[in-house]
């Protein structure tokens, strides 16, 4: 097992560097430019010498080594240093620079990460806790109203965009019934009961419109594994040695079934670090997704090409511990 | 009935405003502004972005500023330099700026004339890659006179220097924080960036990147019962429809910015009764650009789109002409902008002295002249509608603009009309940061006008459209040797024109400027090299319960934030 995690902790080295340069030459190729933000009355010399400050002068080769030098050295001693407060660990030299805000990246991507947690985080668990018990119910009375409402729920998660459902909510209970704000306020700091009542109310529609298509997903996967378990003849077995209808389905079935559900909800853990794009963006929430797509639209290819990555790493994490967490949970399966 | 007590509202606003002006700074609490695009930096010689450049302008304040309607008043200087009273030198090639007395940066320390002088440095810095280097344009040196006086000198004659140091794009910074900042290492600063030190009416508190600003109000500011609110958030992100909602109906902002959005949206969302919609106009014209060049796939690289090949059939004026005619500028108006828009048939529209009133025709639609000019040129209707002249040439256009709900709209209007007249138009959109990002690798921007005509809007800053003007002439179209960099966006050249801008550029007394303007602004508009559409005016909204906002599309939106206060 332990030479099994290592040897693809290393294969994991070239397939990021591989993904790293993919990134770095779609933004390259890709059309845009971080001064197509600026107003028309910015003459085009003007632009150049921008464009040149922000060290888009060199070549991409050049370029592509110094971010994966700044990506790989530079950043991580920055990181490590804040987080244990000694200034010396923090390589001296320059740091990634985003076009945008002329500031660290990875300044902002902290600045940033609570929010997408908090908001994104919570509506996965609020998905799972959702979708969990609904799904062992559903396939334990498959066709039942409760199956068929939760058909109803998962299909209407599936099927309506984030982008219809989050205006539609805001037009109900913050336009109509006022009870909700349309604005995110991100100053909030929760230090009393009042503001914490605040802070439940603004995050109520965004956790909710995510938390419906998170525990859409997981909910058809825990009742399709569960389905297939009820057919199994341990199942037989087990209600003919006379086991309660209780122990069968919550001791022997769900246990078996929860193998590729938790290999499910594993890989789905990246997506909460990427953040919910759309939703953020809708409901003004500054998280990571939010800060992704504004630097796509801005150009901001050292923000993007950062962001992309630690993405990229979290997936490839995950990846491998979804595969660790199924030889844990099935004792069938051994990779050595 | 709910509009009824609107404007009841705001007519009690209205008799309340006296009192509540007499007021102390800070007298009324919180604002809350929301942009829909939220501010990146707080520098706004590192960014042009509007954003950026009027969220900084709340900090940081230039020596004059344009005020409403377009004049300029003394900000941070004692007056308005000019040739009457010696300001300006005779040879009109140097401008003394007198600041006024006793000013205090917010950390309490006392601005001089060494911060004008720096700023002037800052921007000037080769390698800063300063926005707004334009503005320092012909500045050969800025001298500090004394502790209250700076001479900017130029290095030739100019007869209108208010370009340094005037109105938000070049506001004066503080000599003492940036000093470290110059050049190579303006990016570095991001403590300066973020937290500027500055004379304005208020101060940075916190600094959320692309997410919100806290301020709170200077203590330091000039007028000691300034400002009227103690303590402002400043919302960015979102898009314009919430941002409108957010004040006109549930109240929970005080004031949007730019609410681009189509006239019975914004009616229907006036109705909630928590505030109204305010728009003022400024310079911007939504325009159609005829290429001059023909933009055929066929010709190699080094021609296409290049005065080396004239366009075949624009080079005949009629044609040109015939385009413009069959649009009906006031329904494009009416569907696109409402309230925010109005015909224009001028490329300078505004201010009122140099907009021209000698193209008013096009203010109606006029098919049967556009056909019999067709007609007259040679182009005889085909079998499918479309014109065919002698040669067998169909007289199909590609018309490219940028992605955006209302250019669309105006798009599959226009090809109607068009098609009307006999004409077919081949439609495009490209999203606007390639459209408008200047990637000379890239076919689709406008720069490059592969296309026979496209459509976007522009304007000129401040009041005076000599540099705007000037990109009309010969020699500074895009090309391959510039690299497809040049403002020369049609290609258009004539020598008459060229002469009589170098006159412009001599003269100084307004009324000839003025003049002047209108026969240049004439010149393209009667050779339809430029068919303007409509003149776009700007859409914000304030909460009925704020007073004071005096919506200026010259300068900031928030250029006299100091007195916006609460009416009720």
């Amino acid at each position: 097992m332990f030479t099994y995690t290592l040897r693809r902790l290393l294969l994991a080295i070239p397939t990021l560097l591989f993904i790293a340069l993919a990134i770095f030459l779609l933004l390259e190729l890709s059309p845009g430019d971080p001064m197509a933000d600026m107003p028309l009355t910015i003459p085009p010399e003007v632009r150049e010498q921008m464009r040149i400050a922000l060290g888009l002068g060199e070549a991409w080769y050049v370029r592509f080594y110094k971010w994966l030098y700044m990506f790989s050295v530079v950043e991580p001693s920055h990181v490590l240093a804040n987080m244990t407060g000694i200034e010396s660990l923090a390589v001296e030299g320059q740091r990634i620079i985003s076009f945008q805000t002329r500031s660290p990246v990875a300044d902002i991507i902290a600045q940033r990460l609570p929010q997408t947690l908090w908001v994104v985080g919570l509506s996965y668990i609020f998905g799972i806790l959702i979708a969990v018990p609904l799904g062992v119910y559903s396939a334990y009375r498959q066709y039942s109203w409760v199956d068929q409402l939760g058909a109803f729920v998962s299909m209407v998660g599936f099927s309506l965009p984030t982008f219809f459902t989050g205006p539609l909510l805001m037009l109900i209970f913050s336009i109509w019934l006022g009870w909700f704000p349309i604005i995110y306020d991100t100053t909030l700091v929760v230090d009393s009961f009042h503001n914490f009542g605040l802070q439940m109310r603004q995050m109520a529609m965004p956790v909710f419109v995510l938390t419906l298509y998170n525990a859409a997903q997981i909910n058809r996967f825990m009742r399709a594994a569960m389905l297939d378990n009820f057919t199994q003849d341990y199942v037989r077995t087990a209600r003919a040695k006379g086991m309660s209808e209780k122990v069968v389905v919550l001791v022997h079935v769900l246990r078996n079934s929860m193998i590729p559900v938790i290999t499910v909800i594993a890989l789905g853990i990246p997506t909460i670090f990427t953040g919910a794009i759309i939703t953020e963006q809708i409901f003004r929430v500054n998280g990571l997704g939010q800060l992704l797509i504004i630097a796509i639209y801005a150009s901001d290819f050292p923000m993007v090409l950062t962001l992309s990555m630690v993405f990229a790493i979290l997936i490839v994490g995950f990846n491998l511990i979804a595969d660790i967490l199924y030889a844990v949970m099935d004792p069938r399966i051994r990779y050595d | 009935m709910k509009t009824k007590f609107a404007l009841f509202g705001a007519a009690t606003a209205l008799a309340l405003m006296p009192m509540t002006a007499a007021a102390e700074r800070g007298e009324s609490g919180h604002l809350n502004i929301i942009y829909w695009q939220a501010p990146s930096i707080l520098n706004p010689y590192l960014s042009g972005g509007t954003k950026d450049v009027e969220s900084s302008n709340i900090v940081l304040e230039p020596l004059a500023r344009y005020n409403e309607v377009g004049e300029m008043v003394p900000w941070l200087a004692e007056s308005i330099p000019t040739v009457e009273n010696g300001g300006v030198s005779e040879d009109l090639t140097a401008i003394t700026w007198v600041l006024q007395e006793g000013l205090l940066w917010s950390d309490g320390t006392p601005v001089t004339a060494s911060d004008v002088a720096f700023t002037a440095q800052y921007c000037m810095d080769p390698e800063g890659g300063c926005a707004q280097l334009r503005v320092f344009n012909g500045v050969e040196s800025v001298e500090v006179v004394d502790d209250r006086t700076v001479t900017v000198h130029f290095d030739a004659p100019t007869p209108v220097p208010y370009g340094p140091f005037v109105s938000m794009v070049s506001p004066i910074i503080q000599a003492a924080q940036f000093a470290e900042c110059t050049g190579a290492r303006a990016p570095e600063c991001t403590e300066a960036n973020f937290y500027p030190i500055g004379t304005g009416p208020f101060t940075v508190v916190d600094f959320r990147p692309n997410d919100v600003i806290q301020f709170e109000a200077n203590e330091n500011y000039r007028d000691p019962m300034l400002p009227h609110f103690q303590t402002l958030t400043f919302k960015g992100g979102g898009d314009a429809a919430s941002a409108g909602r957010a004040v006109m109906e549930t109240g929970e902002m005080d004031y949007a910015w730019n609410l681009q959005l189509a006239p019975d949206v914004i009616a229907e969302m006036a109705q909630g009764g928590a505030g109204v919609p305010i728009s003022a106009f400024g310079t911007l014209v939504e325009r159609i650009e005829i290429n001059m060049t023909d933009p055929s796939p066929d010709l190699p690289p080094e021609t296409r789109s290049t005065r080396a090949a004239p366009h075949p059939f624009f080079s005949d004026i009629r044609v040109r002409q015939a385009l413009s005619m069959a649009i009906d500028r006031e329904l494009l108006v009416e569907i696109g902008y409402g309230a925010a828009g109005q015909v224009t048939c001028n490329l300078v529209p505004a201010p009122l002295a140099f907009a021209s009133d000698a193209n008013e025709s096009c203010r109606m639609q006029d098919l049967d002249g556009a056909r019999a000019l067709l007609d007259a040129a040679g182009w005889t209707v085909g079998g499918d509608g479309i014109r065919v002249n002698a040669d067998g040439r169909r007289l199909t256009i590609d018309y490219q603009t940028s992605t955006n709900a209302v250019r669309q709209d105006f798009q599959a209007l226009i090809q109607q009309w068009w098609r009307e007249i006999g004409v077919e138009a081949n439609l495009r959109n490209i999203n606007a940061s390639v459209f408008f990002g200047g990637d000379p690798g890239s076919p689709d921007t406008f720069q490059k006008f592969y296309a026979d005509v496209e459509m976007y809007a522009n304007l000129f800053p401040g009041t005076d459209p000599q540099q705007y003007l000037g990109a009309y002439r010969c020699g500074l179209e895009p090309n391959p040797d510039s690299q497809w960099q040049g403002e020369n966006i049609n290609r258009f050249c004539d020598p008459a024109y060229d002469a009589l801008y170098a006159e412009l550029t001599q003269t100084a007394s307004l009324s000839e400027r003025a003049r002047i303007a209108r026969e240049l602004n004439d010149i393209l508009i009667q050779n339809y090299i430029v068919v303007p559409l409509v003149h776009r005016g700007r859409v914000d909204a304030r909460a009925n319960s704020l007073g004071g906002v005096l919506l200026n599309t010259w300068d900031s939106g928030l250029w006299n934030i100091a007195d916006w206060h609460r009416t009720m």
